[in-house]
C-alpha cells in the first residue's frame, strides 16, 4: 500500500529532522573544540553570571596563542612523534598477526573455526582497567617500564583480536573459488593469498589500520601506567598531564591538542568512509 | 591431452560420506559429464580431480601420473567455476594471462595465446575491461578463455552455465560443444541439468548419494536406465512410474494396478514370469505415451482422465489420472482434450521398463 501525499511529506520531514539532530549531535563536540582552541583567554574565561556573553561564537578575534603555546611551551611535538611511531609499529604488528590469523579462521570451516573466532573476539572484551595490573608486572619483568616499547608490546593485545575478527569476516565474504582458481592457475595457497586475496582485501586492511591507529591515539590507561617520563609519553597522557595543573585547565591548548591529533584521523576516515563501512559490514553480511 | 582414471575414490567429510567408491576411466579427448541432484558427490569428485579436495582413499591418475599428492597447480588442469571466479582486480587480459604468467611463459607467447583464445570466444574487444564491467555471458566466456589459454591436459567444468539465463545457457552450451570439437581436449563437466548432460557428453555419468549409478552414452542411459533413479532423473518430464502387480491370465502376463491392466510384451514375459504374484514397478516415459483410438492396440492402452493440459506449442503435456496413479503424457499438439475429459492412452510395448520395487534395479530384457 502506498502512503498518500501529506503522510509521505510528513514522513520525509521527520526523517530530515532526525538526521539533522544526529548530525548536530555528532558535529557539536568538534565545533566546540575548534571554537575553544582559537578563542582568546578573555573570551574563554568569563564569569558564569555574565549572561550577555555568548559562549558558542567568537566574541573577540580568534588567536593562535594556544596552538603556539602547545607547540613551544610543552613537549607536544615529542608526544605526537611518540604516538605516531608507536601507532605505526602497532599497525605493522597487528597486520602481520591479524591477516594470517583472520585468513586461517575464515577458511577453517566448520564449528571450530567459528568458536575460535568468537574466542579471539572475547579476549578483546577484557577491559584494560583489569589487565593493566598483570601487564605492569610483565612489563617490569621484561625491563620495559617507562619505555614506549611497553606500549608496542601491550597495544596489540587489543588491536590484534579485534582486527583478526574483523578481517576474518572480510575474508569470509571473498569467495573461496577465486583463490582456488588462482591455485589451479599455478599459485600455491600462499601465492594465491598474496596475489589475489590481499589485493581484494584492501578495504578490510584499511579498516584494520584505521581502527588500530584510532585505538593507539586514544588509549589512556596503559600509557599512564607504563610511562612516567614526560618526554616518553603519548599524546593521550602527555596532554592532560601538562595542561591540567591542579585545578587549572588550559582549555585553549587542551582543545588545540585534541584538534591537531584528531583532524588527520578524521580526514583519513572520511576519505575512506565508504571502504571503511564496506570493511565493517563486509564481515557482517555474507555476500 | 590425457586420460583420467579414478580408482575406488572416496571422500568423507566430518559427518557425510560424500563420494563412495567411485571408479571411472575418462578416455583421452573424451567429454564426460557427471550429472546428479545436488549433494550427489559430483562436484566433490571434480574437486578431487582438481586437487582442491583431498581424497580420503582411492587413486586419481591423470595421464600416466598418480596425482593424489600433487597440488592443483602441478596437475596440468584448468577449471571453470560456477561463479566464474574471475579476479575482480584484473582486466580480462590479465585474468586470462594470469595462469601463463605464473608458469613463466615468455610475454610474446602469452600475448599470442590470449589473443587466440579471445578470438575463438569473440571477446577481443573486452580485453581491457574489468570483470565487473561484463555481462554474465561475457564473464562466462572469459572464464572459459582463462582455461583454454593454458592448453591443459584436462578441462574441468563445475556447473559453468548454471548462473546464466535460460536463453544464454542454450547458446553457451552449443558453443562449448563446438569448442570441445575444436580443442579435442579431455573434459570433465559437472552439472545438475540433465539436458546439459545429454547434449554435451560423449558419455554421461549419473551419480546419486555419492555413488555412480550408471555410465554410458547419453542415449544409452536414456534408453536403458539401469535403475529407477537413473530412469527418473534422465528425461524431462521424468519417467512415469506405476506400482503394479504381475498376474498371469490365459498364458499371458499382465501388470495390474487399480484401474489399469497392461499386457506384458511377449519378449519381456520370460524374465518377468519370476515376478508373478509380486509387485513390480512399471516405468514409461511421457513421450512413449500417445492418445489412441477406441480399441487400438488392446492390452497396451488404458483409459485416463485428463487433469491438467499444458500446451507447449510443439507438444502438449497432459497430466492424467489412471486409477489412482498420476501420469504425464507428451502428446501431439493436434490432440484436442479438455480437463476432466476421458482419454485413451497407448504406449509402445517395447518402450516400457520394469524395476524391482525392492532393489530399484531395472529388470533386464533377458538374463
Amino acid at each position: 500500500m502506498r502512503r498518500s501525499g501529506p503522510f509521505r511529506l510528513a514522513g520525509a520531514a521527520v526523517h530530515r529532522a532526525v538526521v539533522l539532530l544526529f548530525a548536530a549531535f555528532a558535529v557539536f563536540p568538534f565545533y566546540w573544540m575548534v571554537v575553544t582552541a582559537f578563542k582568546q583567554n578573555s573570551d574563554l574565561y568569563v564569569g558564569a553570571m555574565n549572561t550577555a556573553h555568548n559562549p558558542f561564537i567568537f566574541n573577540q578575534a580568534p588567536t593562535l596563542d594556544h596552538v603556539k603555546y602547545l607547540f613551544t611551551e610543552t613537549p607536544y611535538p615529542t608526544w605526537l612523534f611518540n604516538t605516531l611511531s608507536v601507532g605505526l609499529i602497532v599497525v605493522a604488528v597487528t597486520l602481520a598477526l591479524a591477516v594470517p590469523a583472520g585468513y586461517s579462521l575464515a577458511r577453517l570451516s566448520g564449528r571450530w573455526g567459528e568458536r575460535l573466532g568468537i574466542g579471539v573476539f572475547l579476549t578483546y572484551l577484557v577491559p584494560s582497567t583489569l589487565l593493566f595490573i598483570p601487564f605492569s608486572r610483565l612489563i617490569s619483568i621484561l625491563g620495559l617500564q617507562n619505555t614506549t616499547w611497553a606500549l608496542v608490546l601491550v597495544y596489540p593485545t587489543f588491536t590484534v583480536p579485534f582486527c583478526t575478527w574483523l578481517l576474518m569476516g572480510f575474508f569470509k565474504s571473498l569467495p573461496a573459488e577465486i583463490e582456488e582458481s588462482a591455485m589451479v592457475d599455478g599459485c600455491s595457497r600462499l601465492g594465491a593469498t598474496v596475489r589475489v586475496i590481499l589485493p581484494l582485501s584492501v578495504p578490510g586492511l584499511l579498516t584494520a589500520v584505521i581502527f588500530s591507529l584510532t585505538l593507539v591515539f586514544q588509549e589512556f590507561v596503559y600509557s599512564l601506567t607504563f610511562i612516567s617520563s614526560v618526554e616518553k609519553m603519548t599524546v593521550s597522557v602527555g596532554v592532560p598531564v601538562a595542561l591540567i595543573r591542579g585545578d587549572v585547565y588550559y582549555w585553549g591548548s587542551l582543545m588545540a591538542a585534541c584538534l591537531v591529533t584528531s583532524v588527520p584521523l578524521a580526514v583519513v576516515y572520511n576519505l575512506f568512509l565508504d571502504r571503511f563501512i564496506g570493511g565493517i559490514t563486509g564481515g557482517a553480511v555474507k555476500g | 591431452m590425457a586420460r583420467v582414471v579414478l580408482k575406488n575414490l572416496n571422500k568423507k567429510f566430518a559427518e557425510t560420506h560424500a563420494v563412495k567408491d567411485v571408479s571411472l576411466t575418462i578416455e583421452d579427448r573424451e567429454f564426460v559429464v557427471l550429472v546428479g541432484p545436488s549433494g550427489c558427490g559430483k562436484t566433490t569428485t571434480l574437486r578431487m580431480i582438481a586437487g582442491l579436495e583431498e581424497a580420503t582413499s582411492g587413486e586419481i591418475h591423470i595421464g600416466d601420473r598418480r596425482v593424489n599428492d600433487l597440488p592443483p597447480r602441478d596437475r596440468d588442469i584448468a577449471m571453470v567455476f560456477q561463479s566464474y571466479a574471475l579476479y575482480p582486480h584484473m582486466t580480462v587480459y590479465d585474468n586470462m594471462a594470469f595462469g601463463l604468467k605464473m608458469r613463466k611463459f615468455p610475454r610474446r607467447e602469452i600475448e599470442g595465446r590470449v589473443r587466440d583464445a579471445a578470438e575463438i570466444l569473440g571477446i577481443q574487444d573486452l580485453l581491457g575491461r574489468k570483470p565487473r564491467q561484463l555481462s554474465g555471458g561475457q564473464r562466462q566466456r572469459v572464464a572459459v578463455g582463462r582455461a583454454i589459454v593454458r592448453h591443459p591436459r584436462v578441462f574441468l567444468f563445475d556447473e559453468p552455465l548454471s548462473n546464466l539465463d535460460a536463453k544464454l545457457r542454450v547458446q553457451m552450451r552449443v558453443e562449448l560443444k563446438r569448442l570441445h570439437d575444436r580443442l579435442q581436449a579431455t573434459a570433465v563437466y559437472v552439472t545438475h541439468d540433465q539436458v546439459e548432460a545429454m547434449t554435451l557428453g560423449d558419455r554421461v555419468v549419473v551419480m546419486h548419494d555419492g555413488r555412480v549409478q550408471q555410465v554410458g552414452e547419453p542415449l544409452e542411459v536414456y534408453g536403458a536406465p539401469r535403475n529407477r533413479f537413473v530412469a527418473g532423473f534422465i528425461g524431462s518430464p521424468s519417467m512415469n512410474f506405476l506400482e503394479t502387480t504381475v498376474a498371469e491370465s490365459a498364458g499371458a502376463l499382465y501388470a495390474e494396478a487399480p484401474g489399469i491392466r497392461l499386457r506384458v510384451p511377449a519378449e519381456r514375459s520370460k524374465r518377468l514370469s519370476a515376478y508373478t504374484g509380486r509387485p513390480v514397478t512399471l516405468g514409461i516415459r511421457p513421450e512413449d505415451l500417445c492418445s489412441a483410438a477406441g480399441d487400438d492396440s488392446p492390452g497396451f492402452s488404458f483409459e485416463a482422465v485428463v487433469e491438467v493440459v499444458e500446451p507447449l506449442g510443439s507438444e502438449i503435456l497432459l497430466d492424467v489420472r489412471a486409477g489412482n496413479a498420476s501420469l504425464v503424457a507428451r502428446v501431439s499438439p493436434a490432440t484436442r482434450v479438455k480437463p476432466h475429459e476421458k482419454i485413451r492412452l497407448a504406449f509402445a510395448p517395447e518402450r516400457i521398463h520394469f524395476f524391482d520395487p525392492e532393489t530399484e534395479e531395472a529388470i533386464p530384457l533377458s538374463i
